[in-house]
């Protein structure tokens, strides 16, 4: 097997047996009963199973839109534009997180649809941003030679644009889902679960335990999609 | 075959053309080289040829066709572009680098690399070596090779080069300038070349252009450039040191004599040649060769000073030589950096021993001109 393939094998099971073991550790060894309801297995799987959701599809929506935004505003026609968004994106980045998910609350109400609207919009940010620099960063004198050979607008965008770009959009992609799995723990404030739960309930009962179930889950999951990606960057970019 | 009429391009913001009805024409197999000063224009006009700048008036002809009424990627991928050494694509293989214009024509795989290894061939880059690297992992010298070889890859009879050898150090780009005439010479290509030195201009022109503020001042062979000024702007563009310049304009293999023997010693003979062959040489030295021909060393009286019997053993190393398809200016330049009044000539392509060329030789032509 191939050096890289063996990093990528051992990474992700050291991170899942973590895992395994934190939680099997915490079923077996309550501290009492109360912690032992909150940490049974069918509870932790389930924070566990919402968080991958809203992770999942606010992160699915973000790519979506982030990728394809940037892109766009990368066009010269729209360089402008895309100058004055990135300064908003600049600005709306310091917005906090939980003001984030308070401000669409009172906007859309309690629930799992607010949190991935919000946690989506924030996600946008950092892709979009990156798409947008990592194009627009690229030599005027690449692009020029490239026309100059007869490569079409959309030949140029797939051969030479996007691969060259795609260190800058991947580190985008990164910092978009270490926030997000981050961002998501939040979501219970608004009664979307997730990992989350643990988290408050933990808190607000003062059983560390639990507290500590909750918030590991959510690190190693961020340890590993954050680890993934760079994984893909790493076989796709090769110069 | 490129027939420029009234080339007009205004940018917007700017109080005065960048080209300025611009007319001329360039023939099949011609390297038209446009000089001037930086905002002359030159590049401006380049560029109009293959429509990377649409003109605001005139028409560029391309064999009688109108550029403006073809499709403009089929019109550029039949013009070979080359830059300076940033325009290759840092992402890709040397091999995908020059194999650009092939793919974007289609081109099978099998063709494709039997054309990339014949290119890397011609430009001297061994096509085992070099295929597979990054552009970063070769010196400037390389990269502009690969430059020139991307733009040769799908054969375009007409070449458009933006001051090719630009960003490589001078040493460097006297190789490549003559390495480039040669290749130039077996292929009939119409070259259009941009610089902004004079010196290239009159070495690398069959004609030579010289633009001022988007309008043409002058144009004609380098020759005419030099005895026949059209203005004080060409006389000062060219310089009052004609007669040095003349210099661009000889091959060393124009004036030399073929004297191979006169100068050289086998590495097998013995002392007794070295020294009956030296106080004959006007130079004070011999060059040392193999039986094909190839240079091996020099050896002169202090060589005859150390132990050993044959020429082969007493040679000291050479550092400098040109090839006989060098311009006398460039065997100047070789001799004032390495001291010597003299440089030995080799065979460009097989490198064998055919003469020296002195300093002498140099000045005699200098007054002749």
């Amino acid at each position: 097997m191939k050096k890289e393939n063996i990093k990528l094998v051992v990474v992700t099971a050291v991170v899942f047996i973590t895992g395994a073991v934190m939680v099997y550790y915490v079923m077996e060894n309550p501290t009492d009963s109360m912690v032992e309801r909150m940490l049974s297995g069918e509870n932790i799987w389930r924070a566990f199973r919402e968080h991958l959701v809203i992770v999942g599809v606010s992160m699915a929506g973000a790519l979506a839109v982030g990728i394809p935004g940037g892109i766009l505003l990368s066009r010269p026609q729209f360089y402008y534009i895309g100058k004055i968004f990135e300064n908003i994106v600049n600005v709306g980045q310091t917005v906090p997180s939980l003001a984030i998910l308070a401000l669409f609350y009172t906007i859309l109400g309690l629930g799992f649809n607010t949190a991935v609207f919000a946690i989506w919009l924030y996600s946008i940010l950092p892709i979009l941003r990156n798409t947008f620099a990592g194009i627009t960063s690229i030599s005027d004198e690449v692009i020029e030679s490239a026309r100059g050979m007869g490569m079409s607008g959309r030949r140029i965008l797939t051969r030479i644009e996007l691969p060259l770009a795609a260190p800058i959009i991947t580190a985008g992609i990164r910092t978009a889902i270490v926030i997000n799995v981050g961002t998501a723990t939040l979501a219970t404030f608004i009664g979307a679960g997730g990992l989350g739960d643990l988290i408050v309930t933990g808190l607000s009962i003062r059983r560390n335990m639990i507290i500590i179930t909750g918030a590991g889950l959510s690190a190693l999951l961020a340890i590993l999609l954050d680890f993934w990606i760079g994984q893909i960057k790493l076989r796709l970019v090769k110069w | 075959m490129i027939k420029i009429e009234n080339l007009t391009k205004h940018f917007p913001g700017l109080d005065r053309p960048a080209v300025n009805k611009l007319s001329l024409e360039i023939n099949e197999g011609e390297v038209c080289v446009l000089v001037g000063p930086s905002g002359c224009g030159k590049t401006t006009t380049m560029k109009m040829i293959n429509r990377l700048h649409e003109p605001d008036g005139g028409e560029v002809y391309l064999n009688g066709k109108k550029a403006s009424e073809m499709d403009e990627i089929d019109l550029r991928r039949g013009i070979g572009y080359v830059i300076q050494e940033i325009g290759l694509f840092p992402h890709m293989t040397i091999k995908d680098n020059i194999a650009t214009v092939p793919r974007e024509l289609g081109w099978d795989r099998e063709r494709i690399n039997k054309r990339v290894t014949e290119l890397l061939d011609l430009m001297g880059l061994d096509p085992e070596i070099y295929s597979d690297r990054r552009p970063a992992a070769l010196s400037g010298g390389q990269r502009q090779r690969v430059g020139v070889a991307r733009a040769l890859a799908a054969d375009p009879p007409v070449m458009l080069m933006d001051e090719p050898f630009a960003a490589v150090d001078p040493i460097t780009r006297a190789r490549l300038q003559n390495e480039f005439l040669r290749i130039l010479n077996k292929m009939d290509k119409t070259i259009i070349f941009v610089t902004h030195d004079i010196n290239e201009a009159i070495k690398m022109g069959d004609k030579v252009a010289v633009l001022r503020e988007g309008e043409l001042v002058q144009h004609s062979t380098p020759e005419e450039l030099l005895d026949a000024p059209a203005n004080e702007f060409v006389a000062q563009l060219v310089g009052r040191n004609r007669s040095i310049k003349r210099l661009h304009l000889i091959r060393v293999e124009d004036i030399i004599e073929e004297d191979a023997d006169k100068y050289s010693v086998a590495a097998g003979n013995g002392r007794e040649d070295i020294k009956k062959k030296l106080s004959e040489s006007k130079v004070g030295a011999l060059m040392v060769i193999d039986e094909e021909g190839l240079l091996l060393g020099r050896v002169d009286e202090q060589s005859l000073e150390k132990e050993g019997e044959t020429a082969g053993e007493l040679a000291d190393e050479i550092h400098d030589q040109v090839t006989a398809d060098s311009t006398l200016n460039d065997s100047l330049s070789v001799m004032l950096e390495s001291g010597e009044g003299y440089v030995p000539v080799v065979d460009e392509e097989r490198g064998f021993f055919r003469d020296i060329i002195t300093l002498q030789d140099l000045l005699q032509e200098v007054r002749q001109g």
